[in-house]
Formats: structure tokens, C-alpha cells, sequence
């Protein structure tokens, strides 16, 4: 075990885990984050998709012994109250199915969009690609990022 | 306080405390015994017991309870759109209400077989429109005026005479203290105001800022994590553990076995045991027990053949569970040398063996289809804090009803002991009737006397069981001289199930018709699938027909009308489970949609394929390019008929949900077994549909008319696989028989 001081969504946060702890669960079950989610733990999903230093990355995947001061965004913190241009437009496409891929689905588009304001089609399949929907909602999430884009 | 209640409509009205009405009514009041019986229901308690509810309050807050289990389905919003509508509510102003965690109104749903707005249609309706009765009865009481006058809309009471008004919320009081009406008049769909109008998911807004809804969200202080070791094997049981190594590691508080049922435990039809004895490791923290596991040392022997009791509702069978490791490769070979054999029959009509044999030509064709894994995103997962007496449990499943009782049976805990709370889920797709995991998670609580969630790593899930079975088919058709269709045959198998509906089209439009199936014991256990049985036979089925078709130089969707025609002018038999004119329909509206027969454009394939199954119809046209030498599905034109369609715009987010689910299913899904063992374990290897190979349109179009809903969680799915399959023979001038078809690109197999 062995405290760390985290950055996490603006707010400093102290645990105490095991250095080799994935963020994903230091945020599921130290800091009570649920936001992000378990799908794979393998990095093969993206439903554990977070912000590092405002690039997305596999919680599932980072030790939180990795992350010293950068500052970590979770769907919880990515807008003040769920007011983010990809928050908005995935409500107006009504995207969510059984809801449970889409806060990894959003913290990808929302890093998408930052790095590239307005991203073609092929752009955005292959940056969403790694993001699975079980139910199958990849039409919906498209025209969100779509709709995003153009605010 | 006032307490009226007919029993007749199973509406009760009682007056809210703090001044208001609340109507409680019951969902299941328009099923039969029979039916609910049939379902697996257990009937009597419900008939008296009021499991949904709408409350008004004084100061106008009309909330709506949403009972059942939320997978992605909608429900949540189409339920409640339905008793607003009756209500004539404001549907802005309305809020809902999960029945989970904080109402003791506990409510026996099952979200399964399409059944949630086909079943409560009618008792939602009568609600609201009970609950609207007695405001106008209030509102004319304290006006003075005859009720005829009173008239609501959107909220509101109003007497257009006197130019009175109210909201509802001012007369709730007076309402609750009426006696409710016998019979209320229901709208005309003609004058729906909020059905048939799309209605934004009512929980949008939590899911987009990761509120706490899953099951696996669910934490309590001092709540323990618990994880399960399963036999890596098919066929194979616990034969010695040592926790000791594990038992050490940090925050790890107990390692110990379980038997999820005793030797001699008759089985209920959801109480699907795949492996007995498991290892269970506890722990602070999922991270450590996920850890800790890595220390067991556990050693598996081979399984005996075992003879089990599965009490069916009532029906009871012996059921083999044989011994040995089974793999797919060998499955497929039984498959084909049962291909060849007799089976039990399900249906003849006519004389087809004699049809065949007079037959100027003979078209026969093998399909079959892989053991699948729903992969629910979610894994399962259950909360459980379980004494000797009594027992809670928090957890994402369709079937707390059946859960219920095999938990009541196993723990010797009475029923109205055994709180079960429904958290929302994180994908069903049929894996969670299964309440196996909240058994597991009762066991373990029980034994270290403490609230545990057990959670599901993806390798635990995928490589637990309950898969999609594995299938076979094999079609023939007999054609005359004169190119008439004389005889069809179809006969099924699978491991342990087969996929045969002996009723289905093409019966009763062929005069010689045989079907037949074959079952095989296996050890690899199976569950419902979204559309169980019609997710394979719809494929066989529909790539048959085109096949039939071009062999008979006709067009597919000619040959389908023709046949429909046939069935419908002078049906074989009678027992036919489909209508023939809206089997038609769905077919002659994606022939108008996607322009079928007018060229498409360069380089696109198209292929058609329709399906009936769970009380709908279905129709797909795919369109299909190569792209980088693989077939990817461009476009989708889609036609349903389920009736009346609450929410259009979640309806349609339903039916591209399951268009991008057959495709994927269809091209990718596939859980191969070797040596016993699954072959896939995580996402890295059971190959999932991605964003970049999902159609850039998907076109779904519903039959409008005035019939009753019927469901459309799982209808559209089957119909994609056979349209998947006959767009890829256009595309790529090859057959595809053998899912998934992907694998037949790669090795250029697929075609015989
Ligand atoms: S849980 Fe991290 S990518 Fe799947
Ligand atoms: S909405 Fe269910 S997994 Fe994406």
C-alpha cells in the first residue's frame, strides 16, 4: 500500500492502494466514481475511457502509481452539469441504449473533438473504433459527434 | 382515508397523505391464468397485489412508476408514455419512477420474449384512463356541472362553458376519494397525443453524467468483494484448492468453496448450473481479490455423467449431462452425420417423401451456426446480504420472479423474506433470466456473514456458459416439371437444443411439408439468446429461399409474396403461427422503401431476407460493397409491423440496434470450444462489431395500423442474418452456410 495524491476532475484526492492498482478501480471503489466503467480490463473496450492531461486513456490499463500530477477528467467532471456539447448531443440523438458503454463512448468523442474540431467520417471511425457498444448504438453515437462538431 | 378498489380493473385509489391521489393497479390484469402459467409467472399472488402505480399531488407532481427491468429496451419511457397518454398528462411535467431501492412496492416483472409493452399495454391504459375519469368526476362535482362537460387536456381539467379550468393536481384529493369506475372508455389511437410521438429516454441525463444505475455501481459501507473461480474447462469439476497463498495476499479476508445446489436438487427451467463447486475468493477491494486469484492452486478432474431433474413448470424431465471434453470441431462433424439421419418428427403435412421422390429437381442445403456469448457489457454481478432468515440482494436481472424462488428454495428463506432489487442493466440480450450469480453471491454472503457484491471479471463471464446454442440445419425443396415448389423439408439439430419452429413459413404454404428435429446432450450449457431458436433458423431459412428463389429464376421477395399468397388462400393446416397479409406487409414495404428491383447504386450488393417470430414481423433489405477485398454492409432499409409503436424514435434506435447486432453476430460471433475449454475469453479475442463496419444508414420503417403492440426487442433481429448472408453471395458470387461468415473471407471456405 502507499498513499497518492491524485488531481481528479479539479479536486485533489488522496488513496491509499497497492501501487499496481488500475485507476479505473481507484476511481470506481476508493473515490466513488462509477462513472467509468469495467468491461474488459484489457484495454479492448474503451467503456473505462478517461482523461489524462486531456488525452483519452484506458483507466483499466494505468496504474495509479503512473499518474503523479497529471490531472485525470472523468464523465463525472467532464462538464459542470452534463451541459458538454457531446453531453447535449448524445441526449438530442437519444444515443443510450441499455447506457452502460456510454460514458467510455463519450470521453472518447469529447477527446476527438478537442484534438480535431471537425472530423471527417473516416476520422471518426477509426478514433472510435476502439469502443465497443454491445447494443449497438454506433449510428447514433456517430451523428452525435456529428451534431457536436458543428457547435 | 379512503380506499377504493375494483376488483374487477385491479385499480385501488387511496388518498396521498400529504393531500393528492394515488392510483395503484396491477400489470398483469389482461393475462390469462393460462398464459401467465405458461410464462413461468407464478399467478396467484399477483392477481391481488398492486405492483404499479400514478400519484398526483396536491400541488400538481404526477409521477409514473416504471416497473419493469430496464436492459435498453425504453421501457422506462415507453411504459409511462402509455399511462399518459390515457391520463392525458403533460408528458413534459410527468416524472418517472423505477420500482427499485427506495419503494416497497416491489414489482414481479420479466423482461424478456419482447413481452413488456405487448403484455401492459392494456392494464397502463386502463389506469391512466381510470385515474383521468375521476378528476373529471372530481372537477364536476365541485363545479356543478355534468361530467360529459368536463373535458382534460394536456393536465388539465376544463369546462368550456363556464370557462373553469384546474390542473390535477387541485381535484387529486377529491378523486382519491371516488369510487372507481368499472368500465372506461379507452382513446381511439386516432387521437393519441404523446404515443406515436418520440420521447426522449427519461434517463438521458443521468447515463451522460455516469450517475450510479448499474448494478455493478452498487456499493454499501463495509461491503465486501467477491470473485469466483470456475472449472477453465467444460466437463470439468473442482477436485482439491489450496486458498492458503491466496488467503495471504493484502486485503483478502476469506477463500472457501461453494455448491450452488445440493446433489438431487431439481432444477427450475432458469436454474441453469454450469459448474457446482466453485472457489470463492473475498476480499476489500476488486483489484486485490482479482490479484489474489492469480495465487490459488487449484487442480480440476473430468466430470462423470451426471442425471438431473428440471421441473419446467411443472413439467418435470430427466435431463444427460454427459462427461467429456466436447469441442466445436467434433460438434461439426456430428452435425453432419445427423444431417444424413431420420429425426423426430414435429410436422407433416402431405406426402413428402414421395414428392421428392417424383421431384424433377432437388435443391438441399447444410447451415450452421457457432455457440455465441452475450457479452453483456455490464458482466454479472450481484449485491447480497443474506442472513439465516432473511435476504437482499441489488442486481441487474430480467427474471426476479424466477430468481425469487430458486433463491427461496435454495436458502430455506421464506419468499416474502427474499427482497430482490432491480438495478438498471447493463445489457440482457436473454443472459440474465439466469439467476445463478445471485445464488452464488447468497452462498457467499451467507457463509462469511457480511454484505458481499460478487462481480464477474469479462473472462469469468464470457467463459461461463448459458451461450447461444449451437445449430444446424438442413433445407430441401422438391420442384416439379413445371418448376413448382411440391415439397419442403426442414430438419434441425443442435447441442443440446434444436432451432426448429415447425409451424413458421414456409409450413402451410407447401403441400408436402416435413419438419423435423434433433437434440444432442452436451455439457456446455445454453439460454436464451435475444430471439431464441429464430436468431439461427431465421438465417438457414431465409438463405434457403434464395437460393430456391434463383434456382427458380424467380425474385426472393416475388417468391416470399407467392408463397404468403398461397398460405393465405388455401393454407396447409392449421396450426400456422403467422399472418400471412402482415408477413406481406413487411415485405412489400421494404420492396417500396429501398426501391428493390431499381439498380443500386455502383458497386452495392443487396440482399433481402424476413423473418416472424415473438408476435412480429420483420423485413431487411442489405445493401453490400467490397471495400479493401472485405464485404462491409453499407445501408439498411428495414420494415416492422409490431403493432402500434409507442416511441418511434426509440423504436428505430431498437431496430438499428439489432441490425448492427446480427451483423456483427452474423460476420464475427463466435465462441469456439476446444478440449472443453472456451476458446474466447475477453474482447481482445471473441471479435465484437466496431464503430468503423456498421452501416452509415440504417432505414427503419413501420407498418402503420391500429393493431395492439407486439413487441420489437428481438423481431428484427433474426431477418439480419439472412440478409447479411444473401447480400454476401451477391457481393462476392459465393454461398455462405457456415457462421460466422467472416471466417470464410479469410480462408475463402465459406462457398461451396
Ligand atoms: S475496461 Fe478498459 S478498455 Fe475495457
Ligand atoms: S448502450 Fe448498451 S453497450 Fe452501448
Amino acid at each position: 500500500m502507499a498513499k497518492f495524491n491524485l488531481k481528479v476532475n479539479g479536486e485533489s484526492r488522496q488513496v491509499d492502494v497497492d501501487p499496481s492498482t488500475p485507476v479505473l478501480w481507484v476511481l470506481r471503489e476508493h473515490l466513488n466514481l462509477t462513472g467509468t466503467k469495467y468491461g474488459c480490463g484489457v484495454a479492448s473496450c474503451g467503456a473505462c475511457t478517461i482523461h489524462l492531461e486531456g488525452m483519452p486513456v484506458r483507466s483499466c490499463q494505468l496504474p495509479v502509481s503512473t499518474v503523479k500530477q497529471q490531472e485525470i477528467t472523468t464523465i463525472e467532471g467532464l462538464s459542470a452539469s452534463g451541459d458538454h456539447p457531446v453531453q447535449e448531443a448524445w441526449i438530442e440523438h437519444d444515443v443510450a441504449q441499455c447506457g452502460y458503454c456510454q460514458a467510455g463512448q463519450i470521453m472518447s468523442a469529447a477527446a476527438l473533438l478537442k484534438n480535431n474540431p471537425n472530423p471527417s467520417e473516416e476520422d471518426i471511425e477509426a478514433f472510435m473504433t476502439g469502443n465497443i457498444c454491445r447494443c449497438g448504438t454506433y449510428l447514433r453515437i456517430k451523428q452525435a459527434i456529428v451534431a457536436a462538431s458543428q457547435k | 382515508m379512503d380506499n377504493n378498489y375494483n376488483r374487477r380493473s385491479f385499480i385501488k385509489v387511496t388518498a396521498l397523505s400529504g393531500g393528492g391521489m394515488l392510483l395503484g393497479f396491477n400489470w398483469f390484469v389482461n393475462r390469462t391464468q393460462r398464459q401467465m402459467n405458461a410464462a413461468g409467472t407464478p399467478a396467484d399472488s399477483d392477481w391481488t397485489e398492486f405492483n404499479g402505480y400514478i400519484s398526483i399531488s396536491s400541488d400538481n407532481v404526477i409521477r409514473i412508476m416504471a416497473p419493469n427491468p430496464e436492459f435498453g429496451q425504453n421501457v422506462k419511457t415507453s411504459l409511462p408514455m402509455i399511462v399518459a397518454e390515457e391520463l392525458d398528462a403533460d408528458w413534459g411535467t410527468v416524472e418517472v419512477e423505477q420500482a427499485s431501492f427506495d419503494t416497497s412496492l416491489y414489482v414481479r416483472q420479466f423482461a424478456g420474449g419482447s413481452q413488456s409493452v405487448r403484455t401492459t399495454w392494456k392494464p397502463l391504459r386502463n389506469a391512466g384512463a381510470s385515474a383521468r375519469y375521476l378528476l373529471r368526476q372530481a372537477a364536476a362535482n365541485a363545479w356543478n356541472v355534468p361530467f360529459e362537460e368536463v373535458s382534460t387536456n394536456s393536465g388539465k381539467l376544463i369546462h368550456e362553458k363556464s370557462g373553469k379550468s384546474a390542473s390535477y393536481g387541485e381535484f387529486a384529493t377529491a378523486a382519491a376519494s371516488l369510487t372507481v369506475p368499472k368500465d372506461v372508455p379507452l382513446k381511439s389511437p386516432a387521437d393519441f397525443r404523446i404515443i406515436r410521438q418520440s420521447q426522449k429516454n427519461v434517463d438521458g441525463h443521468k447515463i451522460v453524467t455516469g450517475k450510479p444505475m448499474f448494478g455493478m455501481d452498487y456499493t454499501e459501507p463495509g461491503m465486501l468483494i467477491a470473485m469466483i473461480e470456475h472449472p477453465p474447462a467444460f466437463g470439468l469439476k473442482l477436485k482439491s484448492w489450496d486458498g492458503s497463498r491466496a488467503r495471504r495476499m493484502p486485503g483478502i479476508k476469506d477463500v472457501f468453496t461453494i455448491s450452488l445446489f445440493p446433489e438431487g436438487y431439481e432444477r427450475e427451467s432458469f436454474d441453469t448450473r454450469t459448474f457446482n463447486e466453485l472457489v470463492v475468493v473475498v476480499g476489500n477491494t476488486t483489484w486485490e481479490v482479482m490479484n489474489a486469484r492469480k495465487k490459488l492452486q487449484v487442480e480440476w478432474e473430468p466430470v462423470k455423467e451426471k442425471k438431473e431433474t428440471v421441473n419446467a413448470f411443472g413439467n418435470k424431465r430427466e435431463e444427460t449431462i454427459p462427461a467429456g471434453l466436447e469441442s466445436s470441431e467434433r460438434h461439426l462433424e456430428i452435425m453432419q452425420e445427423m444431417a444424413g439421419k431420420p429425426a423426430r418428427q414435429l410436422r407433416k403435412d402431405g406426402d413428402p417423401e414421395k414428392a421428392f421422390a417424383e421431384a424433377a429437381r432437388i435443391l438441399e442445403r447444410t447451415y450452421t451456426a457457432p455457440f455465441l456469448a452475450h457479452n453483456t457489457m455490464e458482466p454479472m454481478n450481484c449485491f447480497a446480504r443474506v442472513t439465516d432468515t432473511e435476504a437482499l440482494f441489488v442486481a441487474p436481472l430480467q427474471a426476479p420472479e424466477f430468481a425469487e424462488r430458486s433463491l427461496s428454495k435454495r436458502l430455506g428463506i421464506p419468499v416474502d423474506k427474499i427482497d430482490i432489487r432491480m438495478t438498471r442493466m447493463g445489457g440482457g440480450f436473454g443472459r440474465r433470466a439466469y439467476g445463478h450469480y445471485l445464488i452464488e453471491a447468497a452462498l457467499i454472503s451467507q457463509k462469511i456473514k457480511s454484505a458481499v457484491k460478487l462481480v464477474y471479471s469479462r473472462e469469468d463471464d464470457m467463459t461461463y456458459g448459458i451461450y447461444r446454442p449451437a445449430y444446424t440445419a438442413t433445407y430441401r425443396a422438391a420442384l416439379d416439371a413445371n418448376n413448382n415448389l411440391t415439397a419442403f423439408h426442414v430438419k434441425g439439430g443442435g447441442f443440446p437444443e434444436h432451432p426448429v419452429a415447425a409451424n413458421r413459413f414456409p409450413a402451410g404454404a407447401v403441400d408436402n411439408y416435413l419438419a423435423e428435429g434433433w437434440e444432442m446432450p452436451s455439457n456446455i450449457t445454453i439460454g436464451a439468446f435475444r430471439a431464441p431458436r429464430s436468431n439461427f433458423i431465421a438465417c438457414a431459412e431465409q438463405s434457403f429461399l434464395d437460393e430456391l428463389a434463383e434456382l427458380m429464376g424467380k425474385d426472393p421477395i416475388d417468391l416470399r409474396l407467392e408463397l404468403l399468397q398461397r398460405a393465405k388462400d388455401r393454407p396447409i393446416g392449421t396450426s400456422n403461427d403467422y399472418d400471412a397479409d402482415r408477413y406481406a406487409g413487411v415485405l412489400k414495404l421494404v420492396r417500396e422503401k429501398s426501391g428493390w428491383g431499381n439498380s443500386t447504386a455502383n458497386g452495392l450488393h443487396r440482399g433481402v431476407a424476413a423473418y416472424f417470430c415473438h408476435n412480429s414481423y420483420a423485413a431487411h433489405v442489405i445493401d453490400m460493397r467490397m471495400r479493401d477485398g472485405q464485404p462491409y454492409v453499407e445501408q439498411v432499409f428495414s420494415a416492422v409491423d409490431c403493432g402500434i409503436v409507442v416511441n418511434p424514435d426509440a423504436a428505430s434506435n431498437m431496430v438499428e440496434g439489432a441490425v448492427v447486432d446480427g451483423i456483427g453476430n452474423a460476420l464475427y460471433g463466435e465462441l469456439r470450444i476446444r478440449d472443453g475449454a472456451p476458446q474466447q475469453r475477453n474482447f481482445n479475442t471473441y471479435k465484437m462489431i466496431r464503430m468503423h463496419e456498421v452501416p452509415k444508414k440504417v432505414e427503419a420503417h413501420f407498418v402503420r395500423n391500429d393493431i395492439d403492440p407486439t413487441g420489437l426487442g428481438e423481431p428484427p433481429f433474426p431477418p439480419v442474418f439472412g440478409a447479411v448472408a444473401n447480400a454476401l453471395y451477391k457481393t462476392t458470387g459465393k454461398r455462405f452456410y457456415k457462421q460466422p461468415f467472416s471466417a470464410g473471407f479469410e480462408t475463402e471456405q465459406g462457398g461451396k
